[in-house]
Order: structure tokens, then C-alpha cells, then sequence
């Protein structure tokens, strides 16, 4: 668009016949994506929009009460979803918080450590895994991780009981090791395979100048790390986690195996709760009328919830980067 | 493959063809013997003798290819890096095998700085690029002091005092060499390596990167590998001329051909091939 608006001025009569052929073809392409830009928009807006109407009988009944309050008594058309978004937050970090380490140490592992032979195969079998539903990997928890949790929370319970907070955090009665926690490891498992494949693909761009110049000052592997790959990677690293964040929050049936399905607002992770995905389809069925609405309801606050995170971490980044000021 | 005869540091011998003026004991930074470099299987250059005096510019000339790269990384031991490439023969730093085992070389990159082709700044402030060197290192003294006397150094200072807390990017392409050059400066080396520092800027920009070598030579050590033979000429003590040498199975050899005083080099070098390549670029 700038090289138009330049070149227009200089030699007007000159561009109306004797156009290079490739302008079309650009134009052309502009259009379509700016079509495409707005159509994801609108459908955005329409899926908004049906859902939300959907709901309103619930958001117009409970008012306020319907994202503030944590009872959910649907026989005493009780309809508070606190409960729910507090335990999609709380699996969703516990989530994060074991995966994000654990993702970019394999993601450095392959672009900066592994030799080099190793590294194609690996590379391919985390690309790989990243592809696989994530269902599966719930399926596996479930049979193999589920079984053998009960005596290792009461272990860890144990280790830490006499530590001040994280005494009451690692605490609970996990129904057959059903729990925060449970869930949250098993969406651990779900979204290291992504954020690690995109992780990696970031870290892979880093310009070996950039690497070069931090080793050719004495620099260590590490100390390179958090000169040149970190620096370099920050945007990729936060799409990286928002990726994962949203498979991690809009999880459904492997949550909902493994969640205990007990809705309660508490420090104690090793409790059983509950999460909006799962909640929506372990309900939806035998629900009518307000119910109905109320769980669709979740849909919509789910929906604001991973946008807002999002909108959260792009602005926080754009401003960390403009302080920066990539010019 | 090592040479028992070491001469020692400090009675540095006299180079051949050397008699414009009466040299004192030259002092040397670096004694290449046999210097070699093999990529995997591949040799890329070979024959390197030579030693770099301290306090001297030395330059780096040849054609393209012919391993004035991959030899300057080895006197930083930045091959170390590249997977496959080896170090042969001796290469002594004041006198100390650069390849002992022992030798720790990081250490040895924090004394032998280097400034690379493109400009490579962090994508950091201006401030803390020249101060992640001190930083990694522990430096222990008044950072800001220090960042400004390596910015100082780099005449760079009165151009950004004012915008340290900006990025490194608002600047142009020859601030930001001679950003990267105090970065280097900020880590107190004693050794400057520079590869082809100015191949990406203007005219202004190189000349004024030139005017700083010659400045920074007082208490630098500057090896220089360029592309440009009037940069040499003008700013070099003393040139190497490296050429490829293709064999007869069509391998490519990298080799010195002959070191000497920069101004024998250009007005009367004794190799044909050196001048050549002299007469060849100045015709
Ligand atoms: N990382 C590397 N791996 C393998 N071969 C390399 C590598 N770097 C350089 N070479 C080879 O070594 C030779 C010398 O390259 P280089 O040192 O970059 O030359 P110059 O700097 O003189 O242009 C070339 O043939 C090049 O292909
Ligand atoms: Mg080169």
C-alpha cells in the first residue's frame, strides 16, 4: 500500500496502462484476506450472539449472582457458576504452571543441547504428539495416572503438612483420586506436546547472530538462553501458552472424568471440584428451560474468559515489547 | 602436529622482510603455527603462520571462501560451537596452547572479543546491551560508569547518552555496529575480533568505524578480516593475504599465502598471487 501511495505521485500517467500483471493478483489477494479477516470476525460475533441470546433467560433470572455466586442448585432454580470458573482457573494454572517448564526445557533441549542426529527424530515425534486429540492423552490418565495418584497425594499431603500455606494447598480428600489436581495433571500431560512443538518452532528462529554475539562474550549455553532465545522469543512463547491455555480450559470429557464433578471454591487441591466444560456436558442432558440456559450460560462465560486472558497477555506483551521498541 | 620449538612470548621473533625501521622486541598476542580448520572430513584452510603482534591492527584480506572467517573463530575458539569443525596445529594466546584442554574457553572469548559482520544487537535497551557483558560476568564496580566509558570508547556516547533506556533498534545500522562494538569493550577484553565489521553500512558509517580502530589500537589488540582492500591498506599494520587453493580433486583449500607489513603487501608483496589479487581488485 505504501509503495502505491508513493509511487502514485511521481509518474501518474505512466501507471494507467502499463500496470506490472502482478497487481491484480496482489489486489486481489488483499481482498480476500481482509474478507477473511471480517468473516472470522462475524462469525465471531454471530456465535456471540446466538449463544448469549440462548442463556438470557439465566443471565436475566440470577442477574449478578449468576458469575458471582458459587450455589448451584438447579432443583431450587439456583444457577451460580462461580464455582465452575474458579475450577477451570484453578486446573487451567495447575495446568500450566507443570507444563510451561517442562515444555520449553524440552523445547531448549532441542534447539540448543541435543546433538544433532537426535534432533530430527525428536523434533518429528513431539510434532507428532502435538497432533494427537488430546482425548487420548486424557484416556490415559485416566486408566494409568487416576489409579496411582490417592497414595501419592496422601504422601505429599504428608511432606508437606507442616509448611505453612502450601501445608493446606496440598491437602483434600480426592474421591478415587479424583480432584483439582488430577485434572490439572492430566491437562499437564494434554498440552505439553503443542506448547513444546510451537516453543520450539519459535525458538528456532532465534538468529544465530544473536546467539553468537552473547557466546562471543564469554556467555555460558544459559546465560546465552536469557540474552538471545528468550528475548527473541517472548511473542511465539506467548502464543505458545495461550495455545495451550485454551486446549487446557476448554477441555472437556477428560476433565470431567477426573474432576470428581463437586462443585467448591477451596485452597485444597487434592478436592474434588468441578469445571464449566465438564459441567455443560455431564447436564446438558437431562436439562430444560432456565437450566438449560444456565449451562449455556457457561459457554458464554468460557468464552469471555479464555478471550479475556488472551487480550490480557497480547497487551502485556505488546507493552513489554513496545518498551522495547522493535522499530 | 605440535611444534616443540615455542618461542617464548616476549622474544617474539622478528618478521621476515621487516627492515623499514628497527623494530623493537614486537610483543605477541597470538603465534599461529600450522593453524588448520576441518569441517567434518572437509579441510577449509590450512598452512596459517603467523603471530599477531599486541597493540596492532592486523587485516585479514582474500576472496571470498577462502576461510577468513573460519580462521578468525578460532583465535576466540567460537568453532567450538560448529558442530564437526576442528582446530589443528598450535595456536598460542600469550604464550598458552588456546586448545589445552584446561584452557576454559569462555574465559578466553571474555579477553578476545568480537565484532561480527551484521550488527547484532540484543533486543535490549541500548544500556543493557553494553552492560550484559559486565553482568554475566559479575562485574562488581559502577556499571554506569563503565557503560559509559565503553560507549565513550566507541564514539558512541554523545550520540545516545541521552536515549540509553531506548532499544537497541532505534538505532542505525553504523550506531548499532558501534554499539556492538562497546558491548565488546565493555567486557574489558584485550583482543578485538572483527569480521568484516563494516561490510553492511554506508561509506560514512565504515569511515567512521575506521577512524575508531585506529583509535581503539592504543590499547586494543584488533585482528580484522575485510573485503575491502582500501580499508586494509588505510587502517592495517600489518595483512595477511589468505586464497583457496583448488586441488586436483576439485577440494577447496583455504591458505595463507603471505604476511607482512601492510604497506609491503600493497607496494611490493613477493607472492605473485597476493598481487594478483591486489592489482586485479585496484585496477
Ligand atoms: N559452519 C560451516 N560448516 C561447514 N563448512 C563451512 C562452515 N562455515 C564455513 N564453511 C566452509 O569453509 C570455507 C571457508 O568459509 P569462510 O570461513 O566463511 O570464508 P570467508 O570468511 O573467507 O568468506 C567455505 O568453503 C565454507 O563453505
Ligand atoms: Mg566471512
Amino acid at each position: 500500500m505504501a509503495i502505491h501511495s508513493e509511487l502514485l505521485p511521481a509518474s501518474p500517467e505512466h501507471l494507467g496502462d502499463s500496470r506490472p500483471p502482478g497487481r491484480g493478483v496482489d489486489r486481489a489477494f488483499r481482498l480476500l484476506a481482509f474478507a477473511g479477516g471480517i468473516l472470522v470476525l462475524v462469525i465471531l460475533a454471530l456465535i456471540a450472539y446466538s449463544t448469549i441470546s440462548k442463556a438470557w433467560p439465566a443471565f436475566r433470572d440470577e442477574g449478578i449472582d449468576y458469575f458471582t455466586s458459587d450455589v448451584w442448585d438447579p432443583a431450587h432454580a439456583a444457577f451460580g457458576t462461580l464455582a465452575f470458573s474458579f475450577g477451570t482457573l484453578v486446573i487451567s494454572v495447575i495446568a500450566l504452571v507443570i507444563s510451561v517448564p517442562v515444555s520449553i526445557g524440552i523445547a531448549l533441549f532441542i534447539t540448543e543441547v541435543s546433538p544433532r542426529w537426535l534432533r530430527r527424530p525428536v523434533v518429528t515425534l513431539i510434532d507428532l504428539l502435538a497432533a494427537v486429540p488430546s482425548v487420548v492423552y486424557g484416556l490415559w490418565g485416566l486408566l494409568v495416572l487416576v489409579p496411582a495418584l490417592p497414595g501419592f497425594y496422601q504422601d505429599w499431603h504428608d511432606l508437606f503438612a507442616d509448611v505453612p500455606v502450601l501445608g493446606s494447598v496440598f491437602d483434600g480428600n480426592p474421591i478415587a483420586g479424583k480432584a483439582f489436581m488430577t485434572a490439572g495433571l492430566i491437562l499437564a500431560v494434554m498440552i505439553t506436546p503443542i506448547i513444546t512443538a510451537v516453543t520450539r518452532e519459535t525458538f528456532a528462529t532465534v538468529p544465530q547472530a544473536q546467539k553468537d554475539a552473547a557466546l562471543a562474550m564469554g556467555a555460558t549455553r544459559w546465560e546465552m538462553i536469557r540474552a538471545a532465545v528468550f528475548p527473541h522469543s517472548r511473542s511465539g512463547m506467548t502464543a505458545a501458552i495461550l495455545i495451550g491455555l485454551g486446549r487446557a480450559m476448554g477441555e472437556t470429557i477428560a476433565v470431567a472424568l477426573v474432576i470428581g464433578s463437586s462443585p467448591q471454591i477451596t485452597e485444597k487441591l487434592f478436592s474434588s471440584g468441578d469445571a464449566l466444560p465438564s459441567v455443560i456436558v455431564n447436564q446438558f442432558g437431562e436439562s430444560t428451560g432456565t437450566y438449560q440456559a444456565a449451562l449455556i450460560g457457561m459457554g458464554v462465560v468460557l468464552f469471555f474468559l479464555t478471550l479475556m486472558i488472551g487480550v490480557i497477555a497480547r497487551t502485556v506483551l505488546a507493552r513489554s515489547e513496545r518498551k522495547l521498541g522493535a522499530a | 602436529m605440535d611444534e616443540i620449538d615455542v618461542t617464548p612470548a616476549n622474544v617474539a621473533p622478528v618478521i621476515e622482510g621487516v627492515d623499514e625501521q628497527p623494530e623493537t622486541a614486537r610483543e605477541v598476542v597470538f603465534e599461529i603455527r600450522d593453524g588448520a580448520v576441518r569441517y567434518g572430513s572437509n579441510l577449509a584452510v590450512a598452512d596459517v603462520n603467523f603471530d599477531v603482534g599486541a597493540r596492532e591492527i592486523t587485516a585479514i584480506i582474500g576472496p571470498s571462501g577462502c576461510g577468513k572467517s573460519t580462521f578468525l573463530r578460532c583465535l576466540n575458539r567460537m568453532n567450538d560451537f560448529i558442530p564437526g569443525a576442528k582446530v589443528e596445529g598450535r595456536i598460542t594466546y600469550h604464550g598458552e596452547n588456546l586448545y589445552d584442554p584446561k584452557v576454559d574457553a569462555a574465559e578466553v572469548r571474555r579477553r578476545v572479543g568480537m565484532v561480527f559482520q551484521k550488527p547484532n544487537p540484543f533486543p535490549k535497551s541500548i544500556f543493557d546491551n553494553v552492560a550484559y557483558g559486565p553482568r554475566i560476568n559479575r562485574f562488581k564496580g559502577d556499571l554506569h560508569d563503565l557503560v559509559e566509558q565503553a560507549l565513550t570508547r566507541a564514539a558512541l556516547w554523545d550520540e545516545v547518552k541521552d536515549k540509553l533506556k531506548k532499544s537497541a533498534y532505534a538505532l542505525s545500522g553504523g550506531q548499532q555496529q558501534r554499539l556492538c562494538i562497546a558491548r565488546t569493550l565493555a567486557v574489558q577484553p584485550d583482543v578485538v575480533l572483527m569480521d568484516e565489521p563494516c561490510s553492511a553500512l554506508d561509506p560514512i558509517a565504515t569511515s567512521r568505524i575506521e577512524d575508531l580502530m585506529v583509535e581503539l589500537k592504543r590499547d586494543f589488540t584488533i585482528v580484522i578480516v575485510t573485503h575491502n582492500m582500501q580499508q586494509a591498506a588505510r587502517v592495517s599494520d600489518m595483512t595477511a593475504f589468505f586464497t583457496t587453493d583448488v586441488g586436483e580433486d576439485a577440494s577447496r583449500v583455504g591458505r595463507l599465502v603471505e604476511f607482512d607489513r601492510t604497506h609491503t603487501i600493497f607496494t611490493s608483496p613477493s607472492d605473485q598471487r597476493t598481487e594478483g589479487y591486489i592489482t586485479g581488485r585496484f585496477g
